[in-house]
């Protein structure tokens, strides 16, 4: 492992020196970063679960997804991008040093171990097992989201317990606006920069002036989702809205919503469920007559709906993503095509975009820690806030450090006719990969206040 | 922009009426059968049984099962009607029958425990996704009626509940065992005291009671996927329903079904997320107005 560092270059450990060390341990430059630790260990005072959690020869992950209900589906996906992202730690891979040169085998030198728990998509339920992994595991980061309800609770918990929480799905504005905190970073974009990513997309092959029928879920995701869309569509389309028709997460009968939208004049659904719900209201506003009457937009692509609802309904659809296998069919994104591979040779299909989101988080902390030297979190923190580029599945990425969100792209795709499909799973075309950096809002625009490190 | 999309005013138009109107209809009957169940268990037995949405929930389940062995519809409706029945009766000789005794407060714990057991053993066999059993051939498809385009299948579930319901009449209007369920509901001690054996009969209305809620869940699953939690939602409308209609009155549950859909469709024009409050709130003025329901009888104290 020593030998990898060396080929990096002297300037950038000197560079990891200054950030950690200070001028007293300047002498300890040429080392690797884990025979640093104990050095380490011993300046910092204790905080969250720091020093106990990384005393031993391992550091242990709390994972907790959503294994029942409306969002199970997805909970699963996010669970196999973990496992596979904390084997690749565990045994080293070339994917994780492609990913970064700076991570090892292990997170500084350390075996990391995990626990998985059902969070239900449910706020309460997951503070209770995160906080059973931070009081009982000693948990040095946890993860995992499917709903923004979820991940903005554990926003909270994290900054309160000093333990980083990395949200998995979570396409909320709150997420990294409003509900930010210094201990949280999210890997998937924002609501409002989906929305300004798709939002021409839409106007060129559907027209101007158009209505819309909103299908929206009753919490945060579902509310900042549809603002950032109906401001979006309005502001470039002139698009009005007709009706904006809000269930509670976990709807299974659409009928009284569909009416509604049969009855509205709409000329475009914008459904913004996700998840079973979001399969449920597609296949009902099938039955209900309604698809063919008007578009169907899917602002935020819930993982396996091509499949769960049928190909030709979901053909001709345009969607926001934050991952699509086929990606790694082009060149630029050779780390797609590595992710797919080793995906795939593990659990005999393609990812979807929560994998690839469990995935790079871990990648993109294992990286913070490395460069770090040290679990302390504060230290990790700094490390994140440096916003050093990364290589990603979707091609390079860093964190905004005014508000602990990447600046990454926006991947739009539409559905593809089972006829026009080559193989399983090629559900979709990419219609285009948008830079994501210049459609973020000013980092302050959803009140976003950071907090404190220690 | 609509000066307020939220609240739907713009949806308050004669086509969006009766299409809310009609749709309420669906919902109502279901509703109605799966009171009926609960409210002739409490009018006969004196039982509050908090297992009545897990009873739908499993007719929705051995009906699946059934369904994935055969192919067939009405093998999966024969199935998962039958199945609870069974589960019923066994869950009265078994458990309840030891709780007539027994305060109402522990009628009502070990039902709820048994619905929780029946719910878990449910999500450990057939895990946490939802599961879809598809709409009978004869059935899938969508129907024009005119004013509105309808899935067939919702259609083909007004007629089949009320079939059920029917059927659930005759037994209980034009039998014998129908009479002493009545006779039960107004004085179970009296028809004890005629020599009947008042027991055997509460473990047969036990299992027509579950029948209704099972075959209700069966009938249902094409129309939404079946969950293990699915029955919660259910048991909370169905005891508005029976509160409206009349606690242990037949006709008061079919009625209060019809009602509590026409609420939730007619509401949810104006706003969705208002319909459940607004259940609740005719509830109470209903036992304000009259304490027992709309058709409640005076009998069971």
């Amino acid at each position: 492992m020593g030998f990898e560092i060396g080929r990096t270059g002297i300037g950038r450990i000197s560079r990891r020196e200054a950030l950690m060390l200070g001028a007293g341990a300047a002498g300890s430059a040429l080392l690797a970063p884990y025979m640093m630790l104990p050095a380490q260990a011993a300046d910092h005072p204790a905080l969250g679960t720091y020093p106990e959690g990384s005393s031993g020869d391992s550091v242990f992950v709390g994972i907790a997804v959503p294994r029942t209900g409306t969002y199970a589906a997805q909970g699963e996906d996010e669970i196999k991008g973990y496992e596979l992202a904390i084997e690749h730690l565990n045994n080293g891979s070339e994917l994780m040093s492609k990913i970064s040169s700076n991570i090892k085998k292990g997170v500084l030198g350390k075996q990391v171990k995990y626990g998985i728990a059902d969070n239900e998509a449910k706020p309460n339920t997951a503070v209770q097992a995160q906080s059973r992994f931070i009081s009982e595991n000693k948990a040095v980061m946890i993860t995992g989201s499917v709903s923004s309800a979820v991940a903005v609770a554990i926003n909270k918990l994290a900054q309160k317990e000093k333990v980083i929480y990395l949200p998995c799905i979570s396409g909320s504005n709150d997420t990294t606006g409003k509900d930010c905190t210094r201990y949280s970073f999210r890997e998937c974009f924002y609501a409002q920069t989906a929305a300004q990513a798709i939002a021409p997309i839409l106007v060129k092959n559907i027209g101007k002036g158009k209505k819309i029928a909103f299908l929206t879920p009753d919490y945060t995701y579902g509310h900042t989702v549809r603002q950032s869309m109906e401001e979006a569509l309005g502001k470039q389309g002139e698009w009005t809205v007709a009706t904006n028709q809000i269930s509670p997460l976990g709807t299974t009968d659409f009928s009284t919503y569909l009416l509604n939208v049969a009855n509205s004049g709409a000329d475009v659904i914008v459904n913004i469920n996700f998840g079973r719900d979001a399969v449920l209201s597609i296949k009902q506003a099938k039955q209900f007559g309604i698809l063919d009457k008007m578009t169907l937009v899917m602002p935020y692509n819930t993982p396996f709906i091509a499949e769960q609802v049928d190909p030709d309904t979901m053909a001709g659809v345009y969607a926001g993503t934050d991952y699509w296998w086929t990606l790694a069919n082009d060149e630029k994104y050779p780390l797609a095509k590595m992710f797919n591979d080793a995906f795939s040779a593990k659990y005999g299909s393609n990812p979807e975009w929560g994998a690839n989101a469990a995935y790079m988080q871990i990648a993109m902390w294992a990286d913070a820690v490395e460069r770090a030297g040290s679990f302390y979190p504060p230290d990790v923190i700094a490390a994140y806030e440096k916003g050093v580029e990364i290589q990603s599945t979707v091609g390079p990425v860093k964190f905004r450090p005014e508000d602990h969100q990447l600046i990454r792209p926006v991947i739009i795709v539409k559905g593809k006719k089972a006829a026009d499909m080559k193989g399983k799973d090629d559900f979709y075309d990419i219609v285009e990969v948008v830079d994501g950096g210049p459609l973020m809002q000013a980092p302050d625009a959803f009140g976003c206040k950071l907090g404190d490190a220690a | 922009m609509v000066a307020t999309p939220e609240l739907g005013t713009d949806l308050l138009s004669w086509a969006n009426f009766i299409s809310q109107m009609f749709n309420g209809l669906v919902l109502g009957v279901l509703l109605a059968l799966i009171s009926s169940g609960l409210t002739i268990i409490y009018g006969t037995l004196g039982v509050l049984n908090l297992a009545h949405g897990a009873m739908f929930m499993l007719g929705g389940y051995a009906g699946y099962a059934a369904y994935q062995a055969t192919g067939s519809y009405t093998i999966a409706v024969i199935a998962g009607t039958l199945f609870v029945g069974i589960v019923g009766i066994v869950m009265e000789r078994g458990i309840i029958r030891h709780f007539y005794s027994r305060p109402q407060e522990d009628q009502i714990l070990v039902t709820f425990g048994v619905g929780i057991v029946f719910v878990e053993l449910v999500r450990h066999f057939f895990g946490s996704l939802a599961l879809n059993v598809p709409a009978p051939g004869w059935a899938s498809g969508i129907t024009s009626l005119g004013f509105m385009i309808y899935p067939t299948y919702r259609l083909a579930v007004v007629g089949i509940v009320a079939i059920a319901l029917v059927v659930l009449y005759i037994v209980l209007y034009r039998t014998r065992l129908g009479l002493i369920v009545r006779a039960g509901i107004e004085d179970a001690g009296m028809v004890d005291a005629l020599g009947i054996d008042v027991y055997g009969v509460f473990m047969i209305v036990f299992g027509i009671g579950a029948m209704a809620a099972g075959f209700a869940g069966i009938v249902n699953a094409p129309v939404a996927p079946i969950t293990p939690d699915i029955g919660e939602a259910i048991l909370v409308q169905t005891f508005v329903v029976v509160v409206i209609g009349g606690v242990g009155s037949f006709p008061g549950a079919v009625l209060g079904g019809l009602i509590a859909g026409e609420i939730l469709s007619l509401t949810s024009m104006i706003n969705p997320s208002y319909s459940q409050v607004m259940l609740f709130a005719v509830m109470t003025l209903v036992l304000v107005v009259s304490p027992r329901g709309l058709l409640g009888s005076q009998g069971r104290e």
